[in-house]
């Protein structure tokens, strides 16, 4: 057995898979790009439709500025040059969810072009991929084939998508696996979440990715034939099908046929790919400019007005995080999983009195617990404000290591947050005088270097001695008095 | 009251004065449609209750003494490539026979806004393409000056409605001189209105880079009036045009002496009817006389324009018809088990020989390896038709040709010969293609006492000197 995988890893290695993505996303618009029907998402079917998007004879587009707008701080965040000229057209075909028999897209000159993001390579580093367009356009309907009684020879039309503004974002051929692929798409949805422009729920439809994909022998320049991978629902399905495509086209060349270029749909419960039928997708779609809408304009003042709207993208806050908080790059890339969990980190690392604390809570203490329940960082008991306040007892020494991953274990079992466990549980505070000063004592007598230090006028030495003290008591003597008493006796 | 002469302005008159009133008027003209259009065929539908219930309503403004709308108790009939709520629109057209719209276009809205009574839709071309409304899907319409011939087209129902004093004005549509051309054949004018002018939503589309509203009256100042309430930026068509809109009322009053013509000598070549030829150049000696400057002028590209407009015209009417499948409304063929062939055969049972005949012709100039060779190409000898027109309008005010080749042709007489049929557009789609506006005007009939239009075409914009041409033009002629 082994022998005949290590065969089929060496066959694999001659070959280079070559894999192009586009991806749609749904633009979080209130209205619809060419009329003011709401695109709220779960509505009774076709409660969201007017002569406009239906494609009423007669009725014309309207562009939405909104979706303008959101379109074109995606493509900067995606590093696209803006077109501040681009041209809608229509791509024409036939099909009961798209009620004009034409979708209005952009063709030759979309909104944007010449993009990139990068993604973690293989090897360590970074690498650029590029993004060839990004160009807004209108959803199709829904056919919904089942769950009626005469779905058996009916088929019902949702048409509330309508209408719903889209960017496609399509890739260069730049992907050499599908692991880049699925960091692609990974950091893409990042970059777009960042923007705020879309939800990308891919479960909802609002994210969506078809795949291009070819192999060709290493070192050939020139492509091997594509096919294209459809009906795709979630990244991990995507990195699959690339797999299974890679293999089925390198058996094919191997065995000395050849790849047909055809669109393919991923069946994720088999892990397989299969070829629609090569009829239904002869398309020519004759694009040709809408002529119901004008050129769209977006000027170097609305530009300049789209840009000011940029937060602070996610390499340029993990680049940060690691200067401001003197973290390593996988650390901060386990604290900006997402968004909200970047958030909350920097907010608990703020307030906190050592961030760097923080960040070792966090990846330490806290993600491992969430990860052993099953949870996400949102649905932690430990609030990111517990996390902080945690962090500087154990700063001030008021409570040990592993007094702290017992009060965590404790938050965790009762489902409570920090400070409500840290008040029931903190150790009985040690607040006989006495005691306290026979330890300080113990201190004093054991470090006489650094008395004699603090006499002679390093007063930064007290931390020392409070920690040392409080490390003697195992947390458990009063701070209060403790600092106090030292002042008397090192006096 | 002779309501087959009525004009707006007279109309408008009788109602203000209280001579009838809106509902009695209405109701007059619904008697003359009941007699004259069984001959004619102008209407597809009449919207008798609308119609009076509008007037009611007018009335009941008159009886109180309250000011009325400009348009008040006007009837006016529209082309049925308008939309109306809840009243059938069918574009001609079979596929959409019982299509009922659920709004309403724009400038049918706008003129009942004013206080225009609809009285009805009218007859057309199928989709509006055609010369002569044989192309209906119901019926065709027969010319009220002489029945064994056509009305022209696409707006033939409007133009009949029109000069047979079924309607006292109408509103038609003009996407290669749909509206011109049927004016000059029925004897009433038509106006063409800047492409931008006036809002296309509501308008069944044809070609939606050359689809016109515009309207078809009795006189030239009836045609300034409906203008004037149908013109000026709709929020609901991108492509209309943010410019201010002219009294155009007043635009006809200012005078003409001085004014430059161009005569350009493309359009009085070959096929050009000697008797046309006499007319309007007879025309032209008149509107001399009365001060204009005549200039002999050259629209070089002009023998491009047919061509030209129908690569143009058929590709964007192939993508605007594809709606047209049966699927949400409209005809849906009973014969058909899979989607393809209800796709298939609602379109081909529900579509006419010409509106077939020109989405082939679109898709195939649209199709991969032709779209460089024919939309492409098409797409440019427009912008040198409007640089055409563009550099004429720097040495002239305005234009002056024929509308048509000819006087109106016999029913059938052009049915089998699809290219002949084309080229009674020869003059008018060159207005279309570089959006300008352009009118035309009755200037004398034939032997046989078929009416002859002169056609009037100025710069973009500025429909205020071409009507006011043609307005004095009108009233020079008539004495
Ligand atoms: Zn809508």
């Amino acid at each position: 057995m082994a022998t005949s995988q290590d065969t089929r890893a060496a066959v694999r290695a001659h070959y280079e898979p070559v894999i192009g993505l586009e991806v749609h996303v749904h633009l979080l618009t209130a209205s619809k790009i060419f009329c003011s029907c709401s695109t709220r998402f779960g509505d009774p079917p076709n409660a969201n439709v007017c002569p406009v998007c239906l494609g009423l004879p007669g009725a014309l587009p309207v562009l939405n500025q909104q979706a303008v707008q959101f379109a074109t701080l995606a493509a900067m965040a995606l590093n696209c040059r803006i077109n501040e000229r681009s041209i809608f057209a229509r791509k024409n075909y036939f099909y009961p969810d798209l009620p004009k028999g034409y979708q209005v897209s952009q063709y030759d000159k979309p909104l944007a072009e010449f993009g990139w993001i990068e993604v973690p390579a293989t090897g360590g580093g970074a690498k650029k991929i590029g993004i060839t367009r990004v160009h807004l356009e209108e959803d199709a309907g829904k056919s919904l084939h089942e769950g009626f009684p005469d779905s058996y020879d009916h088929t019902y039309l949702d048409l509330n998508r309508c209408g719903v503004p889209l960017i496609e974002i399509v890739s260069e051929p730049d992907l050499r696996s599908p692991e880049e692929a699925y960091e692609y798409l990974t950091r893409l949805k990042e970059i777009i979440l960042y923007t705020g422009v879309s939800d990308c729920n891919m479960e909802e439809g609002s994210l969506r990715c078809d795949a291009n994909i070819s192999v060709r022998p290493a070192g050939q320049r020139e492509f091997g034939t594509k096919t294209e991978i459809k009906n795709v629902n979630s990244f991990r399905f995507i990195r699959q099908a690339l797999e299974y495509e890679i293999e089925r086209h390198i058996t094919v060349i191997e065995s000395g046929g050849r790849i047909v270029q055809e669109t393919r749909l991923f069946n994720s419960n088999e892990g397989k790919t299969y070829g629609m039928r090569s009829k239904e997708e002869a398309h020519d779609y004759r694009y040709f400019p809408e002529p119901d809408l004008l050129p769209l304009v977006v000027d170097a003042a609305w530009q300049r007005q789209i840009r000011a709207l940029l937060p602070e993208l996610p390499a340029a806050r993990r680049a940060r995080m690691m200067r401001e908080y003197s973290l390593t790059e996988d650390d901060v890339y386990t604290l900006t999983r997402t968004q909200g969990m970047a958030d909350q980190f920097e907010e608990a690392a703020r307030a906190a009195k050592n961030p760097k604390r923080v960040a070792n809570l966090v990846i330490g203490d806290l993600l491992g617990r969430l990860k052993a329940q099953g949870l996400e960082i949102e649905q932690s008991p430990i609030s990111m404000k517990g996390v902080a306040m945690s962090a500087d007892l154990v700063e001030s020494g008021a409570i040990s290591g592993k007094i702290l991953k017992d009060l965590y274990d404790k938050a965790f079992e009762r489902k409570e947050d920090f400070p409500a466990i840290y008040e029931k549980e903190k150790p009985r505070q040690i607040t006989d005088t006495a005691a306290i000063e026979k330890m300080i004592d113990e201190v004093i007598a054991a470090n006489p270097k650094q008395v004699e230090q603090y006499r002679a006028g390093k007063t930064t030495m007290k931390g020392f001695f409070v920690g040392q003290v409080m490390k003697a008591s195992k947390g458990q003597a009063n701070p209060a008095l403790v600092n106090e008493l030292l002042d008397k006796k090192l006096s | 009251m002779d309501i087959s002469t009525l004009t707006i302005a007279s109309a408008r008159a009788a109602i203000l004065e209280r001579r009838t009133s809106a509902v009695a008027l209405a109701e007059s003209f619904y008697q003359k449609i009941e007699a004259a259009d069984k001959q004619i065929g102008a209407f597809l539908t009449l919207t008798r209750e609308r119609a009076l219930a509008k007037a009611a309503q007018i009335d009941a403004i008159a009886d109180k003494g309250d000011p009325l709308p400009p348009l008040a108790g006007v009837p006016i009939a529209i082309k049925d490539v308008m939309v109306m709520r809840g009243v059938r629109s069918t574009a001609g057209s079979k596929i959409l026979s019982n299509f009922v719209a659920p709004y309403d276009c724009t400038a049918v809205a706008r003129l009942e806004a004013a206080g225009a009574v609809v009285l009805g839709k009218t007859n057309c071309d199928e989709f509006a393409m055609g010369s002569s409304n044989e192309n209906s899907g119901y019926y065709p319409v027969h010319n009220p000056r002489d029945l064994s011939r056509v009305p022209g087209g696409s707006s033939g129902g409007s133009a009949a409605a029109v000069a047979a004093g079924m309607s006292v004005a109408a509103l038609g549509s003009d996407t290669g001189g749909s509206i011109r051309q049927p004016a000059s054949f029925c004897g009433v004018v038509g106006l063409m209105p800047t492409y931008g002018r006036v809002s296309r939503y509501g308008l069944i589309a044809f070609a939606s880079s050359l689809d016109h509203i515009g309207p078809l009256t009795k006189t030239v100042n009836d045609a300034a009036i409906l203008l004037k309430h149908i013109a000026g930026r709709d929020p609901l068509d991108s492509t209309s045009a943010e410019v201010p809109v002219p009294d155009y009322e007043r635009e006809i009053e200012k005078p003409v002496r001085g004014l430059r013509l161009g005569v350009p000598r493309e359009y009085f070549g070959e096929g050009l009817d000697p008797e046309v030829r006499a007319a309007v150049e007879a025309a032209i000696q008149k509107m001399a006389q009365i001060g204009c400057e005549v200039v002999p002028i050259s629209l070089p590209h002009t023998r491009y324009a047919v061509p030209t407009y129908y690569v143009i015209a058929t590709a964007e009417a192939s993508s605007n018809l594809a709606r047209f499948d049966g699927v949400r409304y409209g005809y849906r063929s009973p014969q058909a088990g899979t989607l393809s062939e209800m796709y298939r055969r609602s379109r081909d049972q529900g579509f006419g020989a010409e509106a077939k005949r020109r989405i082939m012709l679109g898709t195939y100039v649209l199709s991969a390896g032709y779209y460089d060779a024919y939309y492409l190409k098409a797409q440019r000898v427009r912008a040198l038709l409007t640089r055409d027109f563009e550099a004429a309008f720097q040495r002239v005010d305005a234009i002056v040709t024929p509308t048509s080749p000819t006087p109106a042709f016999k029913l059938g007489e052009k049915c089998d010969d699809p290219l002949a049929m084309y080229l009674a557009d020869i003059y008018t789609v060159t207005a279309d293609l570089a959006g300008v506006p352009g009118v035309s005007v009755p200037c004398g009939e034939s032997k046989e006492g078929l009416p002859i239009g002169l056609q009037i075409l100025g710069r973009h914009f500025d429909e205020g000197t071409v009507i006011r041409l043609a307005h004095v033009y009108e009233r020079a002629r008539s004495g």
